[in-house]
């Protein structure tokens, strides 16, 4: 369903990414790790098209994303962001309906609204979270939100970037779980980057090691433990030894 | 040797292409903000929340401005004027000097430190906690979503802040005219009518729309473009403030020529 093909990407002289290829299918939850600064976000933002690779292709089925056209290409996204990104300027339930309130996927504020406390409650946030404002909410229930906003649309592809990061270990479970829950539930296509190995066990079908720009190593995740990868056994264990520099 | 008498040129070669970078990069994004205009969608709610922020909330602050600049322009025309038997312009001086230069540009001016600081400061801060992209994942564009309401309102608001101004700057005149410097009530206002004339009003309009523009379209591009984190954030904000103060200044100087030279 998504496909990359040797996508680089430099920010001036430091090349972020350095040909990626990367495959995954429909109905897949990937989920890309790897240090950070080794370009997860970047090759997750290229994907969405918020970043525009220097070389190669990436396609969703089989569709060159720099050919298609945005709008309705961007309504078959969905994505949480690692802080959130809601709109501090809307109510929670504005901030999940969003999508819902404008463009082609209008509809009147009274169903959008509804909509939004369904996939409210859907993440395990009551309806009276839904008056609130996002600098009322705790960072779980802002990323609970951030779910639920991305989720509203139904859409077809998921992205999850670093969903668990500044969460406490129970938080992050239960995100996890639903994250699971609703991507399983939904048959949608996941891709997920991270660095929390609890997450990768928890969220992902396939995983993919990201470092120096390339893949280095991906398969499902039960054979990650028994991959002989060098790079994924020293991520996986976070040894300080190992092919990857660890700076001191 | 050749090098210590030539690196001083180079930088200074390199401060002006910068300089004119910008100066490109500002007047692209402006002309694209415009051509949203004629490119759905609109957002009308946004505009209808940018209109009260810019114009209605900023109405306190112009009107104070004013009004103190008001009655300091009536001393010191009083004063400038007894020197040569001339203290009866003081009504017209006045009404002519805010209508024309000092309410548009104090009116600028003061929503360039209100207005443009915010919204450099709103977007810059929606940028780096990824809410820009959020905005473009939700197929929304953030020029049509963010830019052109706040410019637009801005654009539009501005005239009607600096009628205000200049209404309220020369009541400020007035009451000094009449509580300190001994002048008759009706005298003061018949002096103020009759030597204005619509032009004088309709030109510092004119000027505040630009102003507006000016104001709006440097707070957007700076927030736009801001760095990471609070310094980042910080930096936009103060240069789409300094930014704004000087193309108004600038650009009061050459629409003035335009309008009143010779």
């Amino acid at each position: 369903m998504i496909t990359l093909t040797d996508v680089h990407k430099a920010f001036g002289s430091n090349k972020v990414l350095q040909g990626v290829n990367l495959h995954i299918a429909r109905g897949e939850s990937m989920v890309i790790i790897g240090g950070s600064g080794t370009g997860k976000s970047v090759a997750l933002k290229s994907v969405l098209g918020l970043i525009k690779p220097d070389s190669g292709k990436i396609e969703v089925d089989g569709q060159d994303i720099a050919h298609a056209e945005r709008d309705a290409f961007l309504a078959r996204f969905g994505m949480l962001f690692q802080g959130g990104a809601l709109f501090d300027s809307l109510p929670v339930w504005q901030n999940v309906a969003f999508r819902l309130m404008r463009g082609s996927l209008k509809r009147p504020n009274s169903e959008a609204r509804d909509i939004a406390i369904e996939k409210l409650r859907r993440v395990g946030l009551k309806p009276e979270v839904a008056n609130l404002f996002p600098s009322e909410l705790s960072g779980g229930m802002q990323k609970r939100v951030g779910l639920a906003r991305a989720i509203a649309a139904e859409p077809e592809i998921i992205f999850f970037d670093e969903p668990t990061t500044g969460l406490d270990p129970i938080m992050a479970g239960v995100i996890n779980e639903l994250i699971r829950e609703i991507v399983v539930e939904m048959g949608a296509t996941a891709m997920t980057i991270t660095h929390d190995m609890t997450s990768v066990r928890a969220i992902a079908d396939k995983v993919a090691m990201l470092h120096d720009g390339v893949i280095k190593w991906t398969g499902p995740v039960a054979d990650m433990d028994d991959s002989g990868d060098p790079y994924l056994d020293q991520f996986i264990h976070g040894r300080a030894e190992g092919p990857i520099e660890a700076v001191r | 040797m050749i090098n210590t008498l030539t690196s001083p040129l180079a930088a200074l070669g390199r401060q002006i292409l910068g300089m004119l970078s910008i100066v490109g990069q500002i007047a692209m994004f402006a002309f694209d903000t415009l051509t949203h205009l004629i490119r759905p969608p609109f957002y009308w709610r946004e505009f209808g929340i940018q209109l009260v922020h810019i114009g209605w909330l900023s109405l306190p602050v112009v009107g104070l401005t004013t009004l103190f600049t008001g009655g300091a322009l009536a001393l010191q025309i009083y004063a400038g004027g007894a020197r040569f038997n001339a203290e009866s312009v003081v009504p017209s001086i006045v009404a002519i000097g805010m209508v024309r230069e000092l309410g548009p540009v104090l009116a600028g001016l003061m929503v360039a430190a209100r207005v443009a600081s915010s919204i450099a400061a709103e977007i810059g801060t929606m940028k780096v906690t990824e809410q820009i992209d959020a905005l473009v994942t939700l197929s929304t564009h953030p020029m049509k979503y963010l830019t052109l309401p706040r410019v637009l309102a801005a654009t539009l608001a501005m005239p009607i802040l600096v009628a205000v101004g200049d209404a309220i700057g020369i009541m400020g005149g007035y009451f000094v005219g009449i509580s300190r410097l001994d002048f008759n009530s009706a005298a003061y206002l018949k002096n103020t009518v009759d030597f204005l004339e619509l032009w004088d009003v309709t030109s510092g309009m004119i000027k505040g729309a630009a102003f507006g523009f000016i104001v709006a379209t440097m707070g957007c591009f700076y927030g736009m473009n801001s760095g990471r984190g609070a310094q980042g954030v910080g930096s936009a904000t103060k240069t789409a403030v300094v930014a704004a103060s000087i193309l108004i200044l600038a650009t009061n100087y050459l629409l003035t020529e335009l309008f009143f030279s010779a």
